[in-house]
């Protein structure tokens, strides 16, 4: 403060200076003198503030991207703590640490350093188990946050780009889980890796190559480990967050979406301020999840790697499956016939491979990818959405959804056909078989049968609204007939019913003019009004007011016992159109 | 129409009235012909109910209560851990109903982490739904685009820039600049690609095992020795007399597990496996005169992604694949009877030398292992 400090002649050089304004409240020095600080270095204040009042909506299935976010952030604390430890290389070594079966054997150092992980370092083992389970979590939910954005509708515009940024994270976080899972270098692991160079090696014309650049020269080498390591430990990571913070970033920008409902429009957001509930909530539940996964790794065994002992390509194991994200594609290959390979030219296709592996799995996340444009294209539909659709307001995307997770669904089965044999008794042939069969024909009748629910529970609502609520009280007319009451709903309630749009399938313009001149984009616009029928051909209208009041008019006369005469001839008119 | 008049029967024909009206394309929404009738209005938000704890000090207080002790079961879980990491040794184990033996180190640790955690996550959340306000807010949206002027702006700054740094009038500059900046990645890649190798012919290596023999003659080429059978793991040779009938071997070739280096790499492709059957089970006449007496050796590594044939069924004598079920009938020159792989395994030539072990009478005659582009060529 100047107080302290004599005059100087030089100061008159700042004299005209403004002086800085001084907050009277005193609530910044309430805070911390160091926030005071920090915002005369930043002028921060005014953003954290803006954060701060953010309003967030409420809704469970809102938390399912959370879970995801906290998993993200407990598997690279835990990571962190691993690369203490964990030794990435492929040397061989001769074990001498405290398990008694492994001791003597020939391993690598970095199966070794699991093993010591596992069993000598304290505590070790619950953070190697809380890391596994933190991904596994972290997959799941991206899955499922995945299908609610999906069913809701929430990928429409403005969130097609952070729709395209979830795919990619999708994508990258199970090649980050394959990439963990493949590092501890034991029978399972190692044995996942052959697989990979089985992939690899189908690529046309350039497989052998790329499998000699991933390797290093033959399989296994001594370098895969060491690469996985660094692509599982930098590489990735780094991506992920990146792209992890522009997703969040994104959803600030666009602000969060939310369901329909009363007090609900497309030009706000109804909830609660990051200040201080949903601070506390969310901050809450990132505790929640850690303590789950606390808890998880505490009782729950995870991916014992000493039981089956290190890598030897000779050696397996039965019932060998992939973390179960990956199961899907393992699945395919089970299922895929081994005729789809041949040879021509003299050069071998090995589509009963490269079809389960090196083509589905990217093929999985263009489709994602590109489906908000694809809908978008057919609906035509260039506004804004900020409310979300109720899965049955939107039948064919929702068929669409449980076609796609019936397809996925099926493949991952395939991949536990020899447990689900096992178990059941059943043989695996008769199994694999169905499971192929099922591919093809579950899909598609999951697809109609989704779409007629989705309408039906449509028609349902539009009854609701126009007849009421069944209130179970059965009235007696005093000419002998018998009705159940119905009792309208209130306005909140039916404006959840009401309150969605309903598109009209595209109306196909000729394709020749006056003239007969060929008009042009003809072709394209057909393919559109065709998949527009495709989409929106059976539809069930929300209740407009004027139906809701006819709708009174048939019903009323049931509650008044002297029917005057102006509604008797009411009736009969609408009883007429 | 008797029913018409119930209360629950659905009104088809206003329904009917609302179906079925097309709009043009370029409309592109529903809203076209103007005939839609009004809507509902939006009621607006709900009047607030105030909570329990809003309503009764006694609530809140007892709210309060519940939130504090929510934190302390966090502090006692937190003082847990510490006593159960310095207390508990590493190698002791417990049993718990339920979980069977389990590690007590790891699971006190998990369970007075979970507590230290969840107390906490518990007690925050307990607090806003308690205590906290509850009463919802609005903030209002905007369209995510900018204003027109600023889009103006932004293509005017842009355009601006690239004219005042002259890039419309000098072409030249424009390509040049174009050309390196298209350019300057490709060294980085050039070593990157290019140092991962090695590339002298993969395939090559891919086509080639330890039974062509591990000394190279004056070309380069393998010298084969008619190497023997070798037990796996024990690295001692087999008379046929010591393969029963329905008996299995794994098996590597003399030398490999000497091997001090790359010892890994040999077996993934080297491995084989020894079965005898009876000499009349073969239906492959090959099958038989590539064994010896009814003994025959093929590669264990599946001709579709290379993990090791490891289930031998003595009666069906039929080889399974365990990773994806790639069945090989061995009385049939282990050709594919199931699953997805589509070649047979390769068999490996035997005979018995002058001591009387088995060994290989010729190598491999066709790459071990999973398909590749230049397999058929080689």
């Amino acid at each position: 403060m100047s107080d302290t400090t004599t005059a100087r002649p030089a100061d008159a050089l700042r004299a005209d200076d403004t002086p800085p304004e001084q907050t009277s409240s005193g609530t910044v020095r309430r805070v911390g003198g160091v926030t005071g600080w920090v915002d005369d270095r930043t002028g921060g204040a005014k953003g954290v503030n803006y954060l701060l009042r953010k309003v967030f909506p409420d809704h469970w299935s809102f938390m399912l991207g959370e879970i995801a976010m906290y998993s993200l952030i407990i598997c690279l604390i835990t990571g962190a703590f691993l690369t203490f430890w964990f030794v990435p290389s492929m040397g061989l070594i001769t074990y001498d640490g405290s398990y008694v079966p492994m001791q003597g054997v020939l391993m690598s150092e970095a199966y070794a350093s699991t093993l010591h992980i596992s069993f000598d370092i304290k505590g070790g083992l619950l953070i190697r188990q809380m890391h596994h389970w933190a991904a596994l979590m972290f997959i799941a939910a991206i899955t499922v946050h995945m299908l609610r954005v999906f069913f809701t509708g929430a990928f429409r515009k403005p969130r097609e780009l952070n729709w395209v940024i979830g795919t990619v994270l999708a994508l990258l976080a199970i090649i980050e889980g394959f990439a963990g899972y493949s590092l501890p270098d034991d029978l399972l692991s190692g044995t996942g890796l052959r697989a990979t160079q089985g992939f690899i090696l189908t690529v046309p014309v350039v497989g052998s190559y790329i499998a000699f650049a991933l390797f290093g020269g033959d399989f296994p080498g001594e370098l895969i480990i060491p690469r996985l390591y660094a692509v599982h430990v930098l590489l990735l990571p780094a991506i992920l967050v990146g792209l992890f913070i522009v997703h969040i970033v994104m959803v600030a920008v666009n602000k969060h979406t939310q369901y329909p409902g009363p007090g609900k429009t497309n030009d706000n957001v109804v909830g609660y301020r990051v200040m201080p509930v949903y601070a506390a909530k969310a901050g809450g539940f990132f505790f929640l999840v850690f303590g789950v996964t606390a808890l998880l790794a505490a009782v729950a065994q995870i991916n014992a790697v000493w039981v089956h002992g290190p890598y030897d390509p000779s050696a397996v194991t039965a019932g060998a499956q992939p973390d179960w994200y990956m199961w899907f594609s393992d699945g395919a290959l089970r299922l895929l016939p081994g005729w789809l390979e041949f040879v021509v030219f003299g050069f071998t296709f090995s589509l009963n491979i490269a079809l389960g592996s090196i083509v589905l799995l990217p093929l999985i996340y263009v489709v994602l990818g590109i489906y908000p444009f694809v809908e978008r294209w057919v609906t035509g539909d260039t506004r804004e959405h900020h409310l979300l659709d109720r899965p049955r307001n939107a039948p064919v995307r929702t068929g669409l959804g449980m076609a796609a997770i019936t397809f996925y669904t099926i493949l991952a089965l395939a991949c536990v056909n020899d447990i689900i044999a096992i178990k059941t008794g059943m043989s695996i042939n008769d199994l694999t078989n169905t499971f192929r069969v099922s591919l093809f024909l579950l899909p598609p009748l999951v697809f109609w049968i989704t779409k007629r629910i989705a309408l039906s529970l449509q028609r349902r609502d539009r009854d609701t609204v126009l007849h009421g609520r069944e209130t179970g009280i059965v009235i007696r007319t005093p000419d002998g007939r018998f009705y159940e009451r119905h009792e309208p709903l209130d306005e909140y309630t039916r404006w959840k019913l009401v309150s969605f749009e309903s598109h009209a399938p595209l109306e196909l313009e000729p394709a020749t003019d006056a003239n007969g001149v060929a008009r042009k984009g003809a072709r394209k616009d057909r393919v559109r009004a065709a998949l527009s029928r495709f989409y929106f051909t059976d539809r069930v209208e929300p209740v407009t007011p004027a139906e809701l009041a006819a709708a009174h008019h048939h019903g009323e006369e049931h509650e008044q016992l002297e029917v005057p005469a102006v509604a008797t001839e009411q009736r009969i008119t609408s009883g007429q159109h | 129409m008797a029913d018409a008049n119930h209360p629950s029967d659905y009104d088809a024909d206003a329904y009917e009235r609302e179906v079925g009206t097309a709009v043009s394309l370029d409309t592109g929404d529903h809203v076209g012909d103007g005939g839609l009738p009004e809507r509902f209005e939006n009621p607006g938000l709900p009047a607030h109910q105030p909570r329990m704890a809003d309503l009764d000090d006694g609530a809140a207080k007892r709210a309060e209560r519940q939130v504090a002790t929510l934190f302390g079961i966090s502090v006692v879980g937190t003082l847990g851990f510490l006593v159960a990491y310095f207390a508990v040794p590493t190698d002791a184990r417990m049993f718990f109903p339920g979980l069977g033996d389990v590690s007590t180190s790891n699971f006190l640790l998990g369970v007075t982490l979970a507590l230290s955690l969840l107390g906490i996550g518990a007690g925050a959340i307990h607090w806003a739904k308690t205590l906290m306000p509850d009463v919802e807010e609005i903030e209002l949206r905007h369209p995510m685009r900018s204003a027109p002027e600023d889009r103006e702006k932004f293509g005017d700054i842009v355009l601006g820039g690239g004219e005042t740094a002259q890039l419309t009038r000098r072409p030249l500059l424009k390509y040049s600049m174009g050309g390196a900046l298209g350019l300057f990645a490709i060294p980085l890649l050039v070593q990157l690609v290019g140092s991962l190798g090695p590339f002298d012919q993969p395939f090559r290596r891919l086509a080639t095992t330890f039974w062509d023999g591990h000394e190279v003659d004056g070309d380069g080429n393998p010298i084969f020795v008619r190497p023997r059978l070798m037990r796996d793991p024990q690295n001692t040779p087999v008379r046929p007399e010591e393969v029963p009938i329905g008996s299995v071997f794994h098996i590597q070739p003399e030398g490999l597990l000497d091997l001090e280096s790359h010892i890994l790499e040999e077996k993934a492709k080297a491995s084989v496996v020894l079965m005898r059957l009876n000499p009349s089970d073969f239906v492959s006449e090959k099958a038989r005169d590539w064994g010896y007496e009814g003994i025959v050796a093929y590669s264990k590594i599946c001709t579709h992604v290379g993990c090791p044939v490891g289930l031998y069924e003595q009666h069906t004598h039929h080889l399974l694949c365990p990773c994806h079920q790639s069945t090989f009938d061995v009385t049939d020159d282990c050709k594919v009877i199931f699953g997805p792989a589509k070649r047979a395994l390769p068999q490996l030539k035997i005979t018995v030398d002058d001591e009387g072990y088995l060994v290989a009478d010729q190598p491999f005659q066709e790459p071990v292992g999973p398909s590749f582009w230049e397999r058929e060529r080689l």
